[in-house]
């Protein structure tokens, strides 16, 4: 009989993963990043590089993805091809898909029809984890994944202040249920005063911000843009650290590079 | 300054006066503000604890920060836990500000965090008048009725104007301030997530207010919230800006600077090495754009080949702006009348030579004259 093949070795972090401390497995050392993105530049391969890592065998996550944008089939086909199963890890409880296409919370009968459609919301986040923190699982760390802002805002019918209610109870789980936060958000959609402030209540509970931009000298058939990774001390805090890398965007995967490193 | 506050703070209020209110704000361009407020909060906390402030607790409205941060804050700041847990109430209004998770059913299979018995949960932040309430209760609670005092410190009042208006903060505020079991109050307010007249309402109901603010002002160019290489350079230091309210209606204003380092936030005298003269505007990039000193120096100690008469004669610089009189002369300008004598006398001894005349370098690139008006087609 033979014996069965030894495991692959871990792979080395790429330039993202190290910026963001993460390491070969393990907890992220931060609980909220947010991941800013524009028209130009899409960031949903961020969203994807951490629902792989999330799921990898090499550590014990589990994640909660909040699907505002894109139906399960979608991320299950993206995945595939960068060699994660979605239906496999959702079938071991690994993975909590709630499915938010066209959320809606109905307004006829005033404003507490959002209120109540949020906390449904945060509900079921809790009923995820519930689940997912079974005997078998108890002991591992929750990444919940929200792709996207924006239609939370639009579920909320441009009520800021809902959108906002509804990720201080998101981040009250960072702290009480040792999870950790990911939230995707098109910078360039806020143009209004209210909206601006939108940005700046974000920037001030984040201690991750993950840019994603399009190059300043223009458009490039190998490299698709650039990544500023803005490490806090503590939420809205000082700067710790920033990174600054180059990236390109392939069928399986997502390769990040220096500048001029490539050539 | 920041240890007049202090003392302030730790003093308390005379008999008859309302209680010294201190308003701490910050912003992006600066956010120092959070680790302020902690420095006077475990300042504070450790007065109590030894017995020399005039509060004998402290209640904290926690808005912005988990209970369990501030009790590891504080722990951290040597305080001691037996006498936090004894003279430190918090009103955790992080957890649950909406009283949702009473709507919901509670989890059943997963651990919930151990909640200690100084921390009271506070389900309603938009009910002002119960906040209020409650806030007196838990200081009556442990430091009883009578003339005994305890302070007051909310972590972020921009998180309440999002639940209420303006007018019922400031008017917490203000019924905290006269009651008469209040030492001290003091908060933090993001100034820019409001309109300027939200600091300037709660000025008014302040004593103390200190600004937290960028040592080097922001350009048109860095105005940009998302100029990160600027935050990153100036976010460790800033100015610390205090408008003192004196009883007499005298209004005071000082500065300080403030930096953090690895146990936290120092206060220092403004020095004049620290100017808050804008520097170099240049774009912060990977290589110079700039030349050192000692590169300008080599740079003008080169004789450009093409220049090099080979005569021994000056290097010759054309300036044909500048009008020239006797004592202006430069000896390395040549007149235009001795140059076309010069090239006159060369044509006619029939070899072809040519002279080259180097522009002075304090000809300006974007002139208004246009080179292409020697064209002559």
């Amino acid at each position: 009989m033979n014996p069965s093949p030894p495991p692959p070795p871990p792979r080395d972090p790429d330039l993202l993963e190290e910026a963001l401390g993460l390491g070969r497995g393990g907890s992220p050392p931060w609980r909220l990043a947010f991941v800013e993105d524009c028209v130009e530049t899409s960031g949903a391969f961020v969203l994807h590089h951490f629902l792989k890592r999330a799921l990898s065998t090499e550590g014990d996550g589990t994640v909660v993805f909040l699907g505002l944008a894109q139906p399960f089939s979608h991320y299950d086909r993206v995945l595939r091809k960068m060699g994660c199963n979605l239906s496999v890890q959702r079938n071991k409880n690994k993975l909590h898909f709630i499915d938010l296409l066209n959320l809606e919370f109905l307004d006829e009968k005033g404003e507490n029809d959002r209120e109540i459609g949020f906390m449904d919301l945060y509900n079921r986040i809790l009923r995820s984890i519930e689940a997912i923190r079974s005997k078998d699982n108890n002991g591992g760390w929750t990444t919940i994944i929200i792709d996207d802002l924006s239609h939370l805002e639009i579920a909320a019918h441009g009520s800021v202040k809902h959108v906002l209610d509804f990720l201080q109870y998101c981040r009250s789980l960072t702290s009480e249920m040792d999870c950790f936060l990911v939230i995707l958000n098109h910078e360039d959609i806020h143009s209004s005063d209210e909206a601006l402030q939108m940005l700046s209540h974000l920037d001030y509970i984040s201690d991750i911000l993950i840019k994603a931009e399009t190059l300043s000298t223009g458009i490039a058939a190998d490299v698709h843009g650039q990544m500023t990774v803005v490490i806090k001390d503590a939420p809205g805090g000082l700067i710790k650290k920033l990174h600054s890398f180059q990236f390109k965007v392939k069928e399986n995967g997502v390769e990040f590079f220096y500048p001029g490193s490539r050539f | 300054m920041a240890e007049s506050i202090s003392r302030s703070l730790r003093d308390g209020c005379l008999e008859g006066e309302h209680a010294p209110a201190l308003t701490i704000e910050d912003s992006l361009a600066s956010p120092l503000g959070s680790h302020v407020f902690d420095h006077f909060l475990a300042n504070l906390a450790s007065q109590i604890a030894d017995g020399t402030s005039q509060a004998r607790g402290l209640v904290l409205v926690a808005l912005n920060r988990s209970p369990s941060f501030y009790i590891d804050l504080l722990r951290r700041k040597g305080v001691d836990a037996s006498l936090v847990d004894k003279w430190v109430r918090i009103l955790d209004c992080y957890s649950d500000p909406l009283g949702w998770k009473d709507r919901i059913p509670p989890l059943t299979n997963v651990q919930k965090p151990s909640t200690r018995e100084n921390v009271s949960f506070f389900r309603d932040v938009r009910d002002i008048n119960k906040l209020l309430s409650s806030v007196l209760d838990l200081g009556k609670g442990f430091v009883g009725q009578g003339k005994t005092r305890f302070a007051v410190a909310v972590d972020l009042v921009s998180n309440l104007l999002r639940h209420t208006s303006l007018p019922s903060v400031a008017g917490l505020l203000n019924n905290l301030r006269s009651n008469d079991q209040i030492s001290c109050i003091f908060w933090l307010i993001h100034s820019d997530l409001h309109e300027p007249r939200v600091s300037t309402a709660l000025a008014y109901v302040s004593t103390v207010v200190a600004s937290v603010q960028p040592i080097m002002q922001l350009t048109d160019e860095h105005r940009s919230r998302r100029d990160f290489l600027w935050l990153e350079k100036n976010s460790c230091k800033a100015k610390f800006c205090v408008r003192l309210k004196r009883r007499n209606g005298r209004v005071k204003l000082l500065a300080e600077e403030l930096h953090m380092d690895q146990v936290g936030v120092k206060f220092a005298a403004v020095t004049s090495e620290n100017s808050f003269v804008n520097k170099s505007l240049l774009p912060k990039v990977q290589f110079n754009l700039q030349l050192s000193d000692q590169e300008r120096v080599d740079r003008a100690k080169v004789v450009l080949p093409y220049e090099h008469q080979g005569n021994g004669e000056a290097i010759q610089i054309y300036d044909g702006r500048r009008s020239l009189s006797d004592d202006q002369k430069d000896p390395h300008l040549v007149q235009p009348s001795t140059l076309s004598a010069m090239t006159d006398a060369q044509a006619n001894s029939g070899n072809g030579e040519i002279h080259y005349i180097r522009d002075s370098d304090d000809e300006q690139p974007d002139s208004d004259e246009d080179p292409d008006d020697d064209l002559d087609f």
